[in-house]
């Protein structure tokens, strides 16, 4: 797979002498959708910030697409977009004037075509000669998207995008993102909403008091991490675990009418077999038995716990 | 070079003046005016000829000087600063533009639009008192110099504040006085004569006795003194301005 960011022990403290990042090693796949995931002051937006040059690394190297991030600069900021955390935006422009001061900076020669079918799919084109300081948060957060694809970048960095934002906007900016992912753009985008990463990402990457804990698929990260759970309804309730299941870890749920088996999916033999086999010798009758798998969320919960 | 960028910048800094035309050019020509209606022609038909011109011509200079100066700081200041008040730089920031193509949009605009400002006090002058322009080359490259290089000084003005406060301190507290001392309404040898020997450190001064020359062929100085004075300060400015460029000073973190 092509490899579109390479972050190379990327450390960064800042004036105070904060150390926010702690040595990032971090190679981004070209395409695909990427999330980062971690508590507030985790060092999310540090790390973006640094690789699109808002911020300068104290050691370590940023490679985009084969270029430096210090000495190409040009090059690499060229290829990318960013939507910021803060409602950042200026004051008495209009929506059409901050997009074509965008796409300038970047130095791209205007194009309304471009710029209006923008507008569009965020739906803000009907918006376009307002000025700015009267847009409300959620149309603001859409000029800030606009903002970033003005120059048609082939990354894109959303920060929190989903912060203070409703459910028709969220809607919106998932499809957003799945056609430009479509149309091959790399996506890394922060979020503390698991559920969000869960649905769209590609790879999660979970990061914690400014170091990365793991890198994964989704569906590795849930094999790799989960636990499940065997839950066993009964005929009879019972009101404690019989001394013969004492070897299981058991719980008793649901007011006796339920036993909980939390097991590992890493290990080969997971114990169900012979539970089931103990159970039915201990008399117990079972009326229904189902499975569940820890959520993405869970799993978060317990890393950054550790 | 990012050419776009620059135009997008430089466009935009002129919009903004476009936007607050009644601040940005109105006030300064009612303030001009003001003077010309005090010190012209009130206090000024009392006074007797400086050097040969009538005292509400030998002001015009001065007064020309006086708000392209401030004008310069303040316009080219406070371009850079609002947006690093606001967060807006993240944008440039993140841009692919170097530092020259930023100070080029910023300064660029700055500058023009005091030159604006100059010629248009200098129409409103000329509403209020017979103007001669001797050397109205010299004038116009003066004029020129000054805005280019008092903008510069306004933008490292705004890099360099992190705060409203600073950002006015400057003007206020150094530019105004040195400007209402170095000879505006008044020429140097009316002084006494330790006071002219102060006179001479300050760098406004200079500025303004070479612009009066190319209007009257009047000056406190030698007019190459003055020109020398004024690329002095344009190149300080500059390498100011190449250190902060080295050392990305205030702009990132
Ligand atoms: N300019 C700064 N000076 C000093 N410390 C800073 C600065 N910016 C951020 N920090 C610190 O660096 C750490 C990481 O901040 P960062 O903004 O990267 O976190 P984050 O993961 O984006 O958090 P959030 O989810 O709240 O947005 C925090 O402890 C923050 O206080
Ligand atoms: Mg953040």
């Amino acid at each position: 797979m092509e490899t579109i960011i390479k972050v190379s022990d990327l450390c960064k403290s800042y004036d105070s002498g904060f150390e926010a990042l702690k040595g990032i090693n971090l190679n981004i796949h070209a395409g695909e959708i990427f999330a980062l995931l971690g508590p507030n002051g985790a060092g999310k937006t540090t790390l973006i910030s640094t690789v699109c040059g808002i911020v300068s690394p104290t050691s370590g190297s940023v490679e985009v697409s084969g270029y430096d991030i210090v000495k190409d600069y040009r090059r690499t900021r060229e290829l990318i977009g960013l939507v910021p955390q803060e409602l950042t935006l200026g004051a008495f422009d209009t929506v059409w004037n901050t997009l074509q001061f965008s796409r300038g900076l970047f130095g791209k020669s205007p194009n309304p075509a471009y710029l209006e079918k923008t507008l569009r799919d965020l739906s803000l084109f009907d918006k376009r000669d307002q000025i700015l300081m009267s847009l409300s948060g959620g149309m603001k957060r859409r000029v800030l998207i606009a903002k970033a694809l003005a120059h048609e970048p082939r990354i894109l960095f959303l920060d929190e995008p989903t912060a203070g934002v409703d459910v028709e906007l969220r809607k919106d900016m998932w499809k957003l993102v799945a056609n430009m992912r479509e149309s091959g753009v790399t996506i890394i985008l922060t979020t503390h909403y698991i559920e969000e990463a869960e649905e769209i990402a590609d790879r999660i990457g979970v990061i914690n008091k400014g170091e990365i804990l793991l890198v994964d698929k989704k569906s590795d990260l849930i094999k790799k991490m989960g636990k499940k759970q065997l839950v066993i309804d009964l005929r009879e309730p019972i009101s404690e675990i019989p001394s013969a299941l004492s070897q299981y870890n058991l719980e008793i749920a649901n007011d006796g009418r339920s036993l909980v088996y939390l097991y590992d999916v890493k290990q080969d033999r997971t114990g169900i077999t012979t539970l089931l086999i103990e159970l039915r010798e201990q008399g117990l009758l079972l009326k229904d038995i189902k499975t569940e798998e820890s959520s993405l969320e869970d799993i978060f919960v317990e890393l950054v716990r550790r | 070079m990012n050419f776009q960028a620059v135009k997008v910048i430089y466009k935009f800094e002129m919009l903004r003046t476009w936007k607050t035309l009644l601040q940005s050019i109105a006030s300064p020509v009612v303030s001009t005016t003001l003077y010309f209606v005090v010190f012209g022609a009130a206090i000024g038909s009392r006074i007797e000829h400086i050097d040969g011109v009538s005292y509400g011509v030998f002001i015009v200079p001065g007064l020309l000087m006086l708000s392209i100066l401030t004008q310069s700081i303040s316009n080219a200041s406070f371009g850079i600063f609002f947006p690093k008040f606001t967060g807006t730089i993240y944008e440039i920031l993140s841009a692919p533009v170097s530092f020259i193509e930023v100070l080029l949009g910023y300064v660029g605009a700055a500058a023009t639009k005091s030159l604006i400002l100059g010629l248009i006090i200098l129409l409103t002058a000329s509403a209020f008192v017979p103007l001669q322009i001797a050397h109205p080359i010299w004038m116009m490259g003066f004029l020129l110099l000054t805005c280019i290089s008092f903008s510069l000084f306004g933008f490292i003005i705004g890099l360099w504040a992190n705060n409203f406060e600073k950002l006015e301190l400057i003007p206020r507290l150094v530019i105004t006085p040195l400007v209402f001392l170095g000879g505006s309404f008044y020429s140097v040898d009316m002084l006494p004569a330790f006071w002219q020997k102060i006179t001479l450190l300050n760098p406004v001064l200079y500025l303004i006795s070479g612009f009066r020359w190319s209007f009257f062929e009047v000056a406190d100085v030698s007019v190459l003194t003055s020109l020398t004075m004024i690329l002095v300060f344009l190149g300080l400015c500059l390498g100011a301005i190449f250190l902060i460029f080295k050392t990305g000073y205030r702009l990132k973190q």
